[in-house]
């Protein structure tokens, strides 16, 4: 025990967790809570790896520190969709996007806030929300492919639940 | 013909010649088809293990034993493939576990457990097939005397063995659980079985989903650093202030020690000699790790290495070149001066390559833990063989004790080739008896990365009057990662039989144009190999000797007025040794030239199409690859590579869409190569330390690549590595044609360009 056990609520659940305001959260994921879906790339915010979701917004989880997220609403991949089946997953699965797949954790989630508020991206939309993600493998053309796939996915879906509504 | 099947002969690799004779009569032995005892008792059933390779769980999941490490080249899921296609299975049955270091799980042609090289497709194909094949007999054995039929009258599809004639069927699972599947192959049996056709193919050459990727998509897929053990603690490293050969002279904790969570700091004595100067700060997690290595005071006497820099490894490697009497040749066909005198067209010029860096999205790391005296090693790893060792050489156990777990691998590139990284966890764990888990923070895993080297080249060629290539004479100065190894059986001897070169620090440098007078001399860059440890980074020599060639290759058609493409075609005639391979490699080129339209479509001012074509690893490989890169050139030297087309002939394609997204990953690296990646030494260190200095490419980046797989029936080969080669010269050959202007170094900068121009 180091004496201050922030509250983090992480994919609906909440965690009391030992550390101390300035560990970042992506240790806290990875070791404590070993969700080991998020992970560690660079440690400073330049490649995208332990990219999840704060209140909706992707953050860089290996420099926000567990005392900035107190009581916020944090999604990890884990969490981004029940059964692993959001579009993008699926997308991803179709495309046969993920090579290593070290990167794909934080590439997803990455994509997951560009489809929440533009369901129909451009191809250039889509490189400058993405750009800060590395991919060492470089399966770029296909994280693209992948994102315009879910995108259209979600279209049709949206559409159909219209009509179904109408 | 080549390094490599020697190798695949089996007789060069000392290390592991018992493991090699073990592996291979096991391909007879493990085909005894009564159900493994130790399977069975584990499973609590009778489980068919009809070979080491692979066992079929009763209820008919079929799981192959991969003994290649998966690093995102979906190997894992192409050794299913070819199990499946012979075993008759469906393919929603295959699963795949990742092997360690049991050498029963030893490359069938390599005798060890490393993956590399584009090798393990072409080296395992046959390997699996016949396994896969003697289970679907076995099977069909074994259905025949449950349904009472005769065996030649049966079909095996999609997990099923049936009798079209009587309508009787029996699924894998239902002839498992009988138990009734025995029967043993001799190893000269398993050699007579017939295989496939391809014309009888089911599942090779068909785009089947990777197995992988479905758990890369959800968080599920464990890779080394995702293991956890109880009471686990974890190592962060302080690292020297230089690349290689520091010692540590004094530790001071104390302000470690206020630091919540610290057990202490362990020196690493490193008796392989892989690490110098690594103190290991250890606490009960990760973040108190790296706070007690940001506390501790360690004091260094910084080696001999500490004033070394690209600079003075470069100077070092044009003293070597200039010393004629050094240096072993790796090739020398006719008489290269003698070829080259009173030619009315002599080039002579110079191409570099600067120091790169793996940096595979995950970090190095290892988890180590002592149990019952056994040392268990946890991470994704290579070269499992070898890591054995090392572990085993620094701890001083007896190799048999240690226990490798594999794992996915977040990258791989060639890095996890090397085993560093067990080092301090398997020391640390012993001192503390508990596990100890170390990750390399991206500043650790750059700054000790095992580079590719430094690279120097001087090539002088001549032509003829009518503008024929007639001499080569090619020095290649470099470290040598793979003689930094110490195993004997990786080194080559020279033509002349006068030392042991590295011949993965050359190939590539023995091409297939035919060069009637050719030579070529391996030259050791000393300081580069004390001072930067290299390692093989995705691709190794070719990434430089093809740099060079293709480059010259380019300079020589404009100097004897021809068009690039043409001048390459006619030097590609298949002559004596070069036959067959050139022949297909200038059918990759016209494929590529066709592809993107080369002499046909109009480019815009200042655009141009450069061209390059390669063999793959070794000469012999079996994989041809040509590009066509489109490019454009701003009067200020700014370089945007528009389109890359690519031309792979891997003879046989066994999953089509694996080998494009293998060849576009490769192409893409060789763009980043050739552009934007660089690291340079300064003061005996690596200067660049996250992805803000050493910047592989990012989306943004990414030009148009189009893939075009040839699978022409030959036999199945690599794919991962020849891309990378080939596009750097295509650019650079593009830029030439676009502005004028002729760079030689890697990377190329707008600056050099620009300089050029003027030139």
């Amino acid at each position: 025990m180091q004496g201050i056990m922030p509250n983090l609520t992480i994919n609906g659940r909440a965690h009391s967790v030992d550390a101390t305001n300035d560990t970042p959260l992506l240790w806290v994921i990875r070791e404590q809570l070993q969700m080991t879906g998020t992970k560690f790339g660079c440690g400073v915010g330049l490649c995208g790896a332990c990219t999840v979701h704060v209140d909706g917004v992707a953050v860089r989880s290996c420099s926000t520190t567990v005392g900035d997220v107190a009581g916020k609403k944090i999604t990890t991949i884990e969490g981004l969709s029940p059964k692993g089946e959001h579009a993008l997953q699926a997308a991803w699965i179709a495309e046969q996007t993920p090579q290593c797949g070290y990167c794909q954790s934080g590439q997803i989630m990455q994509a997951a806030t560009l489809l929440a508020k533009n369901s129909n991206p451009s191809r250039e939309e889509i490189i400058a929300h993405m750009d800060g993600n590395l991919c060492r493998c470089m399966t770029y053309p296909r994280i693209v492919k992948a994102i315009q796939r879910a995108a259209a996915d979600l279209r049709a879906s949206n559409e159909s639940a219209g009509v179904r509504r109408g | 013909m080549t390094k490599h099947q020697k190798i695949a002969a089996g007789d060069r690799i000392d290390l592991s010649r018992r493991s090699f004779v073990v592996g291979s009569s096991a391909a007879g032995l493990a085909c005894a088809f009564a159900p493994s005892l130790a399977f069975a008792d584990a499973q609590g059933s009778a489980t068919f293990e009809p070979s080491v390779w692979y066992s079929i769980a009763p209820n008919g999941i079929v799981t192959v034993n991969v003994g290649k490490a998966d690093m995102g080249q979906h190997v894992a899921s192409t050794m299913a493939q070819l199990v499946a296609e012979e075993l008759g299975a469906s393919w929603s049955d295959m699963r795949v576990h990742l092997m360690g270091n049991d050498p029963k799980y030893n490359d069938p042609a390599l005798g060890a457990i490393i993956t590399g090289g584009s090798w393990s497709t072409k080296m395992n194909f046959d390997a699996m097939s016949r396994a896969g094949a003697a289970g679907r007999i076995a099977l069909m054995d074994a259905a025949a005397s449950m349904m009472g039929v005769p065996a030649n009258e049966l079909v095996v599809r999609d997990s099923t063995v049936s009798h079209p004639k009587s309508g009787k069927s029996k699924s894998f699972a239902e002839i498992v659980r009988s138990g009734k599947s025995a029967r043993s192959f001799t190893a000269d049996e398993m050699k007579a079985i017939t295989l496939k056709t391809p014309d009888q193919y089911v599942y090779i050459g068909q785009d089947l989903p990777q197995i992988d990727i479905p758990a890369k998509t959800n968080g599920s897929a464990k890779y080394g650093i995702d293991l956890m053990l109880p009471g686990m603690l974890y190592g962060k490293l302080v690292m020297p202030p230089v690349r290689y050969g520091a010692k540590v002279t004094s530790v001071d904790d104390s302000e470690a020690k206020k630091v919540h969570g610290f057990v202490k700091a362990v020196v690493i004595d490193d008796k392989t000699g892989t690490t110098t100067g690594w103190v290991l700060a250890v606490a009960n997690t990760y973040f108190n790790a790296m706070k007690a290595a940001k506390a501790l005071k360690v004091t260094w006497d910084k080696g001999p290495n500490a004033a070394e820099s690209s600079d003075t490894l470069l100077a070092e490697a044009r003293r070597a070149q200039a010393d004629a009497s050094g240096g072993l040749f790796f090739v020398k066909q006719g008489d290269a001066a003698a070829g080259m005198k009173d030619m009315p067209t002599v080039l002579d010029a110079e191409y570099t390559t600067s120091i790169n860096i793996h940096a595979p999205m995950e970090p190095m790391n290892a988890t180590a833990e002592f149990k019952d005296g056994v040392l268990h090693l946890y991470t994704g790893n290579q070269f499992a063989t070898r890591t054995t060792g090392i572990a085993a050489g620094a701890t001083g156990l007896d190799p048999k004790l240690i226990v490798m777990h594999q794992f996915w691998l977040g990258g791989g590139f060639g890095r996890r080739l090397d085993s560093d990284m067990v080092i301090p966890a398997a020391l640390a764990a012993r001192e503390l008896g508990k596990p100890v888990k170390v990750i390399y923070s991206r500043e650790d895993d750059m700054t000790f990365d095992f580079t590719r080297p430094l690279t120097y080249q001087k090539v002088k060629a001549a032509l003829d009057a009518n503008g024929k290539l007639v001499a080569m004479e090619h020095d290649v100065v470099s470290a040598w990662p793979t003689a930094r190894w110490g195993i004997p059986a990786f080194l080559t001897p020279s033509v002349d039989k006068k030392g042991s070169l590295d011949g993965f620090a050359m190939n590539g440098s023995d091409h297939w144009y035919t060069v009637p007078n050719h030579q070529v001399r391996a030259i050791l860059n000393e300081k580069a190999q004390a001072a930067t440890p290299s390692g093989q980074l995705r691709s190794v020599a070719p990434g430089w000797t093809f740099w060079a060639v293709e480059s010259m290759i380019d300079e020589l058609a404009h100097a004897a007025g021809k068009d690039p493409l043409d001048f390459r075609l006619a030097l590609l005639d298949g002559a004596g040794a070069n036959a067959g391979g050139a022949q297909r490699l200038r059918n990759a080129l016209l494929a590529a030239a066709g592809l993107a339209g080369y002499g046909t479509k109009k480019l815009p001012k200042g655009e141009a199409h450069g061209v390059a074509c390669v063999s793959s690893q070794e000469r012999g490989a079996g994989s041809w690859t040509a590009c066509v890169a489109q490019v454009a050139v701003s009067p200020e030297g700014a370089i945007k590579v528009k389109r890359l087309t690519i031309a792979a002939d891997v003879g046989t394609a066994v999953n089509p869409d694996g080998v494009r997204a293998q060849v576009t990953g490769a192409a893409a690296w060789g763009m980043s190569l050739a552009l934007f990646e660089k690291a340079v030494l300064k003061d005996g260190a690596i200067q660049q330390t996250n992805f803000h200095m050493y910047k592989p490419m990012r989306m943004s980046q990414m030009p148009e690549i189009d893939v075009a797989v040839i699978s022409n029936g030959e036999p199945a080969a690599g794919c991962g590595e020849p891309a990378v080669t080939v596009v750097a010269p295509a650019i650079a050959n593009a830029i030439y044609n676009a502005a004028g202007a002729r760079v030689r170094a890697l990377p190329i900068t707008p600056e050099a360009v620009k300089a050029a121009m003027k030139a």
